[in-house]
């Protein structure tokens, strides 16, 4: 495996709030390489989002005091802050979880995705960049690309703003996505598309992907290594198949005895229309 | 067999919008026996939370008939309704918002026991009392107020405030999908052992499949307004026969029936189906 897109070592997030100093992440280590789709799963409140915001560096400062390290490469963004502005965006990018808030109401997807552009090339002109807005569009399938340019987010799906979202996460051509639920407010169909992009995309270009997921069948699919969460900590973490497959944790366990069963069926259709 | 408990027939539901209106709900049948688990099922639009509205009389179904053990509730009045209001009672998607956060869950519980003619409020708070007990929370819930409970312990309150009411059909509207997957697995088991017990009729709608598989007989598919496939659920979802069910079952994932790793070619469900 060639050197790591990202390594957390020992992260701890405290968080200030009302009530006291809260410890929402409390000493996690992991490392996400090329091509590799590493899933923190929990419950609500594990800090499992506090962490993927924290490898972002997007905790309020005044509220929020981190320790241990995170490195893209050789950058450590917590010891040196002010790194953060050239990782975040185009080393790394964030796949939003409710794609129905993520963009602006008043301005068309292209607007926005040539802004998302131009951060990332500066020197395109408008009808470059605009051309490069396209072709992310294309890449991400959605359908008369450039017809969608003159769209507002309201005049399209939840499926379709989310694609829009991962075209502007990929437009800062970065090595790794962070994706927050990236599939929690869609329905199973539309879900079923976006992880079937990510997972097209990984194929195609290699992108690391750190993904945060309440459910045990999204990280099942996607997943090479997944690390469960629970009150701050990694209660279990290895290989995906092992830990669904063998679980050693308890509480793991529970999660999984939690979730309904579907048993087997009839994918083929060989039985259907015949067996009666 | 005998008379159904719910008997829907030709249910249609239409909204105004402008310009004409939008037909949610399209000439949908289907029935439930006393004590029977019928769920609903569907994505975003299909109309299946229409459904439930209509069946509580939320609103006023455009057409068809709602049979209640034999009488049509469909076209009653507001008036002509509300005695039997009491008989057909809602549990709500969404536990932040459906409880009155001013009163304590007891007087929460208490408050449809008024409503049905329980004069002495001692009756009242006891009769409630029994009821957070049988759904599973500590006499210590009684005074509390619905901030100071988690999304679990609130949907347990809106369930023990359904049975209040003694109702013969309970209706869950996505009573489980707010919840983390631990907490869900309580209160579909809560679900289960009201019914072994008292033998109420329920009608689950739910966008998820193994959901409907744990806690339903039967089971209605439904896309667009209208019911595509319906049958015993472990037939629907062993060999399901219409494209959109299929599609629906294979975007179900199931962590522990999934074998190799990160399949390239998942299949995008949306290209199946047709339109």
């Amino acid at each position: 495996m060639s050197a790591a897109l990202l390594d957390v070592v020992d992260l701890q997030v405290e968080l200030i709030t009302a009530g006291g100093v809260v410890r929402a992440v409390d000493g996690v280590s992991f490392t996400i390489g090329e091509g590799e789709t590493v899933t923190v799963i929990g419950e609500s409140g594990s800090g499992k989002s506090t962490t993927a915001m924290a490898v972002l560096g997007l905790l309020p400062d005044d509220l929020a005091v981190l320790s241990g390290s995170v490195r893209f490469g050789d950058t450590d963004v917590i010891a040196e802050p002010g790194a953060l502005r050239a990782v975040r965006g185009r080393t790394v990018s964030l796949i939003p979880q409710d794609p129905m808030t993520a963009l602006s109401p008043v301005h068309t997807i292209g607007r926005q995705l040539v802004e998302a552009v131009r951060l990332r090339r500066p020197e395109l002109a408008k009808r470059d960049a605009e051309a490069r807005a396209v072709e992310l569009l294309d890449l991400v399938h959605v359908p008369r690309s450039t017809e969608q340019l003159g769209r507002y987010p309201h005049q399209l799906s939840g499926g379709m703003l989310q694609r829009v979202l991962i075209a502007i996460a990929l437009a800062g051509e970065p090595r790794l996505l962070v994706a927050d639920e990236p599939t929690s407010a869609l329905d199973v169909t539309v879900q079923a598309g976006i992880l079937g992009l990510l997972l097209e995309l990984q194929e195609s270009t290699g992108i690391g992907i750190l993904m945060i997921t309440h459910d045990l069948g999204v990280a099942r699919l996607v997943s090479d290594r997944i690390h469960v969460m629970r009150d701050g900590r990694f209660v279990e973490s290895g290989d995906v198949e092992a830990v669904v497959d063998h679980p050693s944790h308890e509480y793991t366990r529970k999660l999984l005895s939690a979730v309904p069963v579907l048993g087997p069926w009839d994918e083929d259709g060989t039985a259907a229309g015949g067996d009666r | 067999m005998t008379t159904p408990l719910l008997d829907v027939r030709d249910l249609v539901v239409e909204y105004h919008v402008r310009g004409g209106s939008f037909r949610a709900v399209d000439t949908v049948s289907f029935t439930v026996h006393k004590g029977r688990t019928l769920a609903i099922v569907g994505e975003s639009g299909c109309g299946k939370s229409t459904i439930a509205c209509a069946i509580v009389r939320l609103l006023k179904p455009s057409s068809g008939q709602i049979l209640l053990d034999g009488t049509d509730i469909a076209p009653l009045s507001e008036r002509r309704m509300r005695p039997l209001r009491s008989r057909v009672q809602m549990v709500f998607q969404d536990p932040y918002a459906s409880l009155d956060p001013h009163l304590s869950a007891q007087d929460i519980v208490a408050e449809p026991l008024r409503l049905r003619g329980v004069r002495s409020a001692a009756e009242r708070r006891a009769t409630a009392a029994e009821l957070i007990d049988r759904v599973g929370l500590p006499s210590s819930a009684l005074e509390r107020r619905p901030a100071e409970f988690s999304g679990g312990q609130r949907q347990r309150i809106g369930i023990a405030r359904a049975l209040a009411s003694s109702p013969e059909l309970l209706v869950c509207d996505e009573a489980t999908s707010a919840l983390d997957v631990s907490v869900q697995a309580q209160v579909l088991a809560l679900l289960e052992d009201l019914q072994r017990d008292t033998g109420l009729t329920c009608i689950v709608i739910s966008h998820n499949l193994g959901v409907v598989r744990q806690i339903s007989a039967d089971v209605v598919v439904m896309r667009a307004g209208r019911v595509v496939e319906s049958g015993p659920t472990a037939d629907v979802l062993a060999a399901p026969k219409e494209p959109y069910t299929r599609a629906l079952r294979r975007a179900a994932l199931d962590p522990t029936a999934m074998t190799g790793r990160k399949p390239r070619a998942f299949v995008t469900a949306r290209e199946e189906i047709p339109a």
